[in-house]
């Protein structure tokens, strides 16, 4: 079963950050490499999808070490989708960073390191072992670390601490777990490890062992008590990064929760009451914390925080309906935060700042421009048919099976706080009468950028916004794929079979 | 640290330690060493070279910027993942030629793979050092 579509996101990727090496001082060149990369990957993840659809479940031993010794690869409906959507806000930041990213950024790398940290993404979502998922996680904080120290502005270095320091606490505890389950199984293949820690006669110390991958994945994703590093460092890099970092980073924790707590560890009741409690509090926390912000950046910060919440909520009720809601919001959300860190660039380049209560009038100014960012908007919001309508209806229909209605109060709480905070945001940027902004002489305004610039950053909105309309729009299809990963989540003989070919 | 001793040693150290770092890499298959140990012996040697006769002469060894090792070190590894593709094989799996060569013994796919590693820690060291020792 040699196949080598499989690892092909992930080598292409490290193809494209030696040759983006070698053209170290050509900025040009750079950009030129980074978006015809990007291009190329986003073909090579789209045939990897359709095969993945055709075939079933695609595996690749490592170095042909058969499973459970070797490193295996695993390109499910899921992972291929992911891989997919890694690829779409890959391209789109790639198109996005050559109108935005200042030439000092790119001295210093700026690109090789997107493309490295898109390796480490693709790489977390196709891995089968689960020790290997631990070093596409090291890869990807390595890169994001670089990411979001690049430019050394003082803000910058203040929200890396914080943002290092919890990545790097997370990181031992997720260790911590492996060691552990490594003790308990002595098995790191994920598929081996399902069957071999349903085997195990010390239940106690599994639950123990679960309760810190949740931990150390709810830290990475941000969720309730473990969120506070998101919203105090990704309003600091440029725009460009925060996008990438909004749209995928916390993405790919709730990934791993979604794989591990449906793969290896089958919640009881007790592990799916306290996910159901922590997605409440992570729904509420967010939208309050959102409520409190004046700067558009942190506001969509806490928002992420919130619609955590609701992919968690899906995996809390644990069954096929919420799980296929999860799955929805999740290739919703990873589109449309993307989209909105860059929108908040845009806006930036357009007035110079982030403050809600300085900007104004933008509608009157730029209607065309406000109307693409209203798509991104009333998608979040989940106005049906938009996007985000439809992994919220999945979650909720799910949660109402299992007559969770304290869960629904949250979810529909966290809703309405969403369109609360988006109508005051867009009734304070775009209608409130303008005032007069002082020019700051380090910016360079939009007007002012030259014409394929303007033209790169418009092109990468105006393409996730075509995208998140056409997930809202051809839900169905989606939807059927959704369900179809989210039976294969409830049941993954399939996904065991293909590893191990027993 | 100007010392004449110690500027003396490390003209003759330079190479020795380069030669033991060339030894623990060929050796880190099968016994302790490797790309990685080897790489930072190698960076050690340009250290100890740049602590007895300052950065600038040393740099004026190396010739070229250290960072370029990384793109090509990378690439070296890339490509011995890579090359089995090319033979029907799945990513990563070693090939090995069948005659062995004199000194060297076996030669693989694993050895580029060690040597392009070797080459990324003393791309990375040496950059990082020479970098700091700028701003002193």
């Amino acid at each position: 079963m040699s196949n080598p579509y499989i690892v092909l996101p992930v080598i292409f990727q490290l193809f494209v950050a030696v040759t983006l090496m070698f053209s170290w001082t050509n900025k040009n060149l750079q950009k030129l490499i980074s978006v015809v990369g990007s291009l190329i990957a986003l073909l090579i993840s789209i045939l990897l999808l359709l095969k993945v659809n055709q075939e079933g479940i695609q595996t690749m031993q490592a170095g042909g070490w058969i499973a459970p010794f070797g490193i295996t690869f695993v390109a499910d409906t899921l992972s291929a989708l992911l891989v997919l959507l890694t690829a779409i806000s890959g391209l789109a930041v790639s198109v996005f960073s050559v109108g935005s990213v200042r030439n000092a950024r790119i001295r210093f790398g700026y690109f090789p390191i997107l493309h490295l940290l898109i390796m480490g993404l693709s790489g977390a979502f196709l891995t089968g072992d689960i020790f290997n998922l631990y070093v596409w996680f090291e890869i990807i904080i390595i890169s994001s670390f670089v990411l979001i120290t690049i430019g050394g502005e003082k803000a910058q270095l203040e929200g890396a601490i914080k943002y290092v320091a919890m990545n790097l606490l997370a990181s031992v505890v997720f260790l911590t777990a492996i060691a552990i389950l490594y003790g308990l199984t002595g098995s790191l293949n994920m598929a081996d490890l399902s069957l071999q820690v349903a085997k195990v006669e010390n239940r106690g110390l599994v639950n123990v062992t679960a309760i810190l991958f949740l931990v150390g994945f709810g830290i990475k994703s941000a969720v309730f008590p473990l969120y506070f590093w998101l919203p105090a460092s990704y309003h600091t890099p440029p725009p460009a990064i925060s996008a990438i970092f909004g749209g995928l980073l916390t993405k790919v924790g709730v990934y791993a929760m979604l794989r591990v707590f449906t793969l290896i560890f089958i919640p009881d009741t007790f592990l799916t009451a306290v996910i159901t409690i922590m997605a409440m509090l992570t729904i509420f926390s967010g939208a309050v914390g959102a409520l409190m912000q004046n700067n558009i950046r942190k506001v969509f910060s806490y928002l992420i925080i919130c619609h955590i919440g609701f992919m968690l909520a899906g995996l809390g009720v644990y069954s096929t309906l919420a799980l296929a809601g999860a799955v929805f919001y999740l290739v919703h959300d990873i589109v449309v935060k993307t989209n909105l860190f860059m929108i908040s660039g845009l806006i930036f380049k357009f007035k110079g700042t982030y403050s809600m209560r300085l900007l104004g009038g933008f509608y009157k100014e730029q209607p065309l421009i406000s109307l693409l960012i209203a798509i991104s908007l009333f998608s979040l919001v989940g106005i049906p048919p938009l996007s985000g309508f439809w992994g919220k209806l999945l979650i909720i229909q799910g949660a109402l099976d299992s007559a969770n209605i304290l869960l629904i109060g949250f979810i529909v709480l966290g809703s309405f706080l969403t369109l609360f905070i988006i109508a005051r945001l867009w009734s304070e940027v775009f209608w409130k009468d303008p005032q007069e902004l002082p020019k700051k002489e380090h910016i360079k305004y939009f007007n002012e950028l030259k014409p394929l610039k303007k033209q790169a950053m418009l092109a990468s909105v105006v393409f996730l916004s075509i995208l998140s309309l056409g997930i809202g729009f051809g839900a169905e299809w989606v939807m059927r794929m959704a369900m179809h990963i989210a039976e294969n989540l409830m049941d993954p003989s399939a996904y065991i079979q293909a590893v191990l070919g027993t | 640290m100007k010392t004449i001793i110690f500027k003396s040693a490390s003209v003759y150290l330079l190479p020795l330690l380069l030669l033991f770092s060339v030894f623990i890499l060929l050796r880190g298959h099968y016994l302790p060493g490797g790309g990685f140990v080897g790489g930072l012996m190698a960076s050690i040697a340009f250290v100890i070279h740049s602590f007895a006769n300052g950065v600038e002469n040393t740099k004026n060894i190396v010739k070229f910027h250290p960072g370029f090792l990384m793109p090509v070190g990378l690439a070296l590894a890339l490509l011995a993942g890579s090359l089995p593709l090319f033979m029907g094989e799945t990513f990563m799996t070693g090939l090995w030629m069948d005659q062995p060569v004199p000194v060297i013994g076996t030669v693989g796919t694993a050895l580029f793979f060690d040597t392009g590693v070797y080459l990324v820690v003393i791309g990375v060291t040496l950059t990082i050092i020479f970098t700091i020792s700028e701003g002193l």
